[in-house]
């Protein structure tokens, strides 16, 4: 079903997958977000640190079509999709998942899959049923499938976020906070399933405060403060830049 | 066996009036909009199907098969006009909205068909009154029948839309968390258009089955609202079984009422409302769903 990537890992040699320009997001007279310039390259997992309220959440939003920016334009795979809402940006391979798992929960494991394979990878009966298994299995929830969605724990909804993100086909996923709230035991555990998205050649990017789970899978770091991008590149250099240090620690004093 | 009588009339009473409340269900569950338009969209729809049957001179039957596609695409215009609108400020808005909707129907319908009093029993032939006659002089009347066989048949179509189709995940899943459901490729809108449409639909139905078995009005409708509400309460908001057992109880309780007292109808069917609603204070915090023993699906 899917397939490993011949391609080099080479960063130079991928194309940008999306392609974010000069983001602004305004609430009234308050900017969120101030002039972002974002880019994911095909395959990519870039990690997004920044402390609370540097607006990483809110470029995740306008990436996925929650909010529609203010300023700016995003590109997904060449095309303009600065204006398409969310339901569209995800049936043309955007997924995001929240910080805190929003199960549909009502429904059970399954269905909450099975209606995200349907209607955001546009599948027909059968290869939707085939792609919300596939799904299931790979985060590991097969066995809890006909559990009603409220009746899980914490862990296994962060799981069935991923797997029902995971279940549109995505090419790009946007993970908000998905280790919050967990030990570094289960942690590791979803580190091992976005490790073998990585494999599936599915563009990663996460918002995390969790350094040490985050940089197992982060390529590149991109790092914000106060709305705008400080620093990024290579985990080490971004995170060995001065405004970083300053807007984790504060600036030293004289 | 007066009583036994009562309270089996009380049922296919009920019956009608779960007809009447499901479309109303159906649209709280799935966008927690109570629309206080319902009534009037079901006399309107009773008028519509009125008027085809005599226009073309057809069954009232063939009349409603012409109806659903006019109501499912008023449902839609609905949703797309003043729902969706005014569900953006906010939950109160489109109670005025719905209620400026019902009195603007009302007249409107005063103002094109006058004042008098139809029906469309006579549209019907025998079924209007015929029946089967029971041990101890029991009367089973057949639309009655009919009405409680179309009531079951709707509410399991509706059931089995929500469980088994692709659009009835899909509304699941908005009823739930609409901006959610956006994330995983459900087009909100249209979703909702589409449960407008159904509901719509449904209240062509219920409609007329209203003008089959009594007789209305232009101004019959917020009597079908009230009616069509209190079901919904007494058998638990948003869920569709709950609703033909809110149906069903409220019938029994006015037809048991009237037995009491001849003004007894109207209050048999309050006071069941107003004790299941007063149970319901007594023991709020408890878990309800689940209530009847069934889940409600389309509950958020």
């Amino acid at each position: 079903m899917w397939e490993v990537s011949a391609r080099s890992h080479e960063m130079s040699e991928r194309p940008n997958v999306l392609n974010a320009a000069a983001i602004v997001k305004r609430f009234g007279s308050f900017a969120a977000v101030t002039g972002v310039d974002f880019q994911v390259g095909a395959h990519e997992a870039v990690g997004i640190v920044g402390p609370n309220g540097a607006g990483k959440t809110t470029l995740l939003n306008v990436l996925a079509g929650t909010y529609l920016a203010s300023a700016g334009t995003v590109h997904f795979e060449g095309s303009d999709i600065s204006h398409l809402d969310a339901a569209s940006r995800c049936r043309l391979g955007i997924a995001r998942t929240h910080q805190v798992p929003r199960p549909f929960a009502n429904m059970t494991v399954f269905e909450n899959v099975f209606v995200a394979s349907s209607m955001g990878g546009g599948h027909s009966r059968e290869r939707a049923y085939e792609g919300c298994i596939a799904s299931l299995q790979l985060c590991g929830m097969l066995d809890v499938a006909n559990r009603q969605a409220e009746t899980l724990g914490l862990l296994d909804r962060k799981r069935l976020e991923l797997a029902r993100a995971l279940a549109t086909d995505p090419k790009v996923l946007l993970l908000d906070e998905i280790g919050g709230g967990l030990t570094d035991a289960e942690a590791a555990e979803l580190v091992a399933i976005i490790k073998q998205l990585r494999a599936r050649n599915i563009a990663i990017v996460w918002i995390e405060h969790i350094l040490h789970v985050l940089l197992q899978v982060a390529e590149r770091l991109v790092c914000m403060d106060a709305g705008r991008v400080i620093a990024e590149g290579v985990p080490e250099v971004a995170l060995a830049h001065p405004a970083v240090i300053e807007a984790y620690l504060g600036s030293g004093v004289t | 066996m007066m009583f036994f009588d009562q309270i089996l009339q009380g049922i296919f009473l009920g019956a009608y009036y779960a007809l009447i409340a499901c479309g109303l269900s159906f649209l709280f569950g799935v966008m927690r909009i109570i629309n206080l338009a319902h009534g009037s969209i079901a006399v309107l729809s009773a008028f519509l199907v009125l008027s085809l049957a005599e226009h073309f001179g057809i069954s009232p039957f063939f009349a409603l098969l012409l109806a659903v596609p006019v109501m499912a695409a008023a449902g839609f215009v609905l949703q797309r006009t003043i729902l969706e609108r005014s569900l953006r400020s906010g939950p109160l808005t489109p109670l005025l909205s719905t209620f400026g909707l019902a009195v603007v129907l009302d007249n409107s319908m005063f103002q094109s068909f006058g004042a008098n009093t139809r029906s469309l029993a006579p549209n019907i032939g025998d079924l209007s009154f015929a029946g089967w006659s029971g041990p101890g002089g029991i009367e089973v009347g057949q639309l009655a029948v009919l009405t409680l066989v179309v009531a079951v048949a709707l509410l399991s179509g509706l059931q089995a839309l929500l469980t088994y189709t692709p659009l009835g995940r899909a509304i699941r899943a908005c009823a739930e968390d609409p901006e959610t459901a956006e994330l995983v490729g459900i087009d909100a809108r249209h979703v909702y258009a589409a449960a407008t449409a159904i509901a719509l639909v449904t209240v062509a139905i219920a409609g007329t089955f209203l003008a089959m078995r009594s007789t209305f009005d232009p101004y019959t409708g917020p009597t079908q609202l009230i009616f069509a509400f209190e079901a919904i309460v007494i058998g638990g908001t948003g869920s569709l079984w709950g609703t033909l057992i809110g149906g069903i109880v409220l019938g029994v309780a006015q037809n048991l009422g009237s037995q009491v007292s001849p003004q007894g109808f109207l209050i048999g069917g309050h006071l069941a409302f107003l004790l299941v609603l007063a149970a319901r204070f007594a023991f709020a915090g408890r878990d309800w769903r689940g209530w009847f023993g069934v889940r409600s699906r389309a509950v958020a």
